[in-house]
């Protein structure tokens, strides 16, 4: 069971990095497509939360810097998605509410997450780009992302609710209750 | 083993969310998990960018690539029907339109080749050049892109669906029918990595065609559709005219690249005040934003999978 849920992952994983560089490239606006495994990674976080998303942006980003047409210094991705998993993971509740939040919470990870992987690219001096450029392929690929959220973030969670562990859902959910709670409450202390 | 850790964390966090207090908490674990993977991305990042062309990381890059590059392709036949189908939903009336347009365009094309004064000695030279080459020829290798590097990885970079089994190695000179397209950078069994000359890592040899003075050209690695070249003469006092042809000069060996691919025109010329040289503002021949047949440059002798086709240069 763990093994199915475990390819169905990386099946997932392979799928978006696929389609990013062979199918999205005939849409592409400026060479820029949308980030699928980003999305993957944001509704990762929604769903399971930072730790899990977190891991699960290290691998999507380390198969990113790795696969074929990528030629820029290896873990540049990794980093920015392990940082979006990490950051998405903990306003996971507050995306959860709606579709509308989820979505957005998909376009703040695409800023962040590009940016930060423009800004290791200026510190190590690798594949950069004026910075007017570079600010126009970020404010594009944040427009892809919002326009493909909204129909990949439903899609994606019913898959990842399909693909949790029987008991675990309504124990789960109790859990993240409590979570919230005993959360909410130290934050009221801290406040 | 993410599922493991995940259910452990699970488990963890139901007691700890019952006792409220002692024990790390979901928030301390994922926090740690978090630094450990930031850590271990900055590591592979320095491992990386350290240690230059023999890169620790290559293994791993041709796994991934042994591993993946199948699949780009194989993706890519399965969508390729699809490529097309705007052209199915065109009328009549618009295949009309493009159709004289393009009428006008070949007559205005044919009216300047007339005109311009392509004397014979250009081509002449460009012929020099071409025989140069010697022994490497110019056997090709045919191969179709396959994917496309996103813009968002600030670089320029393609898939070809030819690898090591197809005579295709590293630094080897990429062109199809309208001028220069890149080099190889890296191959695996069956695809490979091509890096195009408009990437900001790209630097080519370049000759201007009328008064063969050298110059390297850079990628801009602009992101719209109108990549641009920056061609950096060694003679200073030369200014490039516009319009001028610019090809490769080639290397030793013809690596990486081989000499007389045209690559573009010269489109401006910016002179800049800092310093005493200008820049010429080459616009390259290839379209690359609709690559798609391409052809590597391989040594004679090659033997493949797939035929090497060996094209009308004078030898």
């Amino acid at each position: 069971m763990s093994a199915l849920r475990g390819a169905v992952l990386a099946a997932l994983l392979c799928l978006a990095v696929v389609a990013q560089v062979v199918v999205f490239r005939y849409v592409a606006i400026d060479g820029v497509v949308p980030d699928l495994a980003l999305i993957l990674v944001v509704v990762a976080a929604i769903d399971r939360g930072p730790r899990f998303a977190a891991c699960l942006g290290f691998a999507a980003g380390l198969l990113l810097d790795l696969a074929p047409p990528a030629d820029h210094v290896a873990g540049r991705w990794a980093l920015a998605l392990v940082v979006v998993g990490y950051l998405a993971g903990r306003v996971r509740q507050d995306a959860r509410s709606s579709l509308l939040t989820a979505v957005l919470v998909v376009g703040a990870a695409s800023f962040v997450g590009t940016s930060i992987y423009a800004f290791s690219g200026v510190v190590l001096g690798d594949g950069g780009l004026p910075v007017d450029q570079m600010l126009r392929i970020i404010v594009t690929s944040v427009l892809w992302d919002l326009l493909l959220a909204p129909l990949m973030v439903p899609v994606l969670l019913w898959l990842f609710a399909v693909t949790r562990p029987l008991g675990d859902r309504a124990g789960d959910r109790a859990v993240d209750r409590a979570i919230d709670r005993t959360g909410d409450e130290r934050a009221r202390v801290v406040l | 083993m993410l599922r493991a850790s995940g259910l452990l964390d699970r488990s963890r966090s139901r007691r700890s969310a019952g006792r409220a207090t002692g024990g790390p908490t979901p928030d301390r674990r994922a926090r740690r998990t978090f630094a450990l993977l930031v850590l271990a991305s900055l590591t592979i990042i320095t491992l990386d960018a350290r240690t230059g062309s023999h890169s620790p990381l290559d293994p791993a890059r041709t796994a991934v690539g042994t591993l993946v590059g199948p699949m780009e392709s194989a993706t890519a036949a399965a969508f390729r029907p699809f490529t097309d189908v705007s052209g199915a939903f065109r009328t009549n009336q618009a295949l009309r339109t493009e159709m004289s347009r393009l009428k006008a365009q070949n007559s205005a094309l044919q009216a300047r080749l007339a005109a311009t004064p392509v004397d014979r000695a250009r081509l002449a030279e460009l012929d020099g050049i071409t025989k140069s080459v010697g022994d490497t020829g110019y056997s090709m290798v045919a191969a179709r892109v396959v994917a496309m590097g996103p813009m968002q990885s600030f670089s320029r970079t393609v898939t070809i669906d030819a690898g090591t089994s197809s005579g295709v190695r590293k630094d080897m000179t990429v062109l199809n029918s309208d001028g220069l397209v890149g080099r190889v950078v890296r191959a695996t069994e069956t695809t490979a990595t091509v890096l195009l000359i408009v990437d900001t890592d790209s630097v080519v040899g370049g000759r201007l065609g009328t008064n063969l003075e050298i110059g390297f050209l850079r990628g801009r690695g602009s992101a719209d559709n109108t990549g641009r070249l920056t061609l950096d003469l060694v003679d200073n006092s030369v200014v490039p005219s516009k319009d001028d042809v610019v090809v490769t000069w080639g290397s030793k060996n013809g690596v990486p690249y081989v000499a007389g691919i045209p690559i573009g025109r010269v489109e401006s010329v910016v002179s800049s005040p800092r310093q005493s040289s200008r820049l010429a503002v080459i616009k390259p021949f290839v379209d690359f934003t609709a690559l798609d047949v391409v052809a590597v440059v391989v040594p004679k002798s090659t033997q493949g999978d797939r035929p090497v086709l060996t094209a009308g240069a004078p030898k």
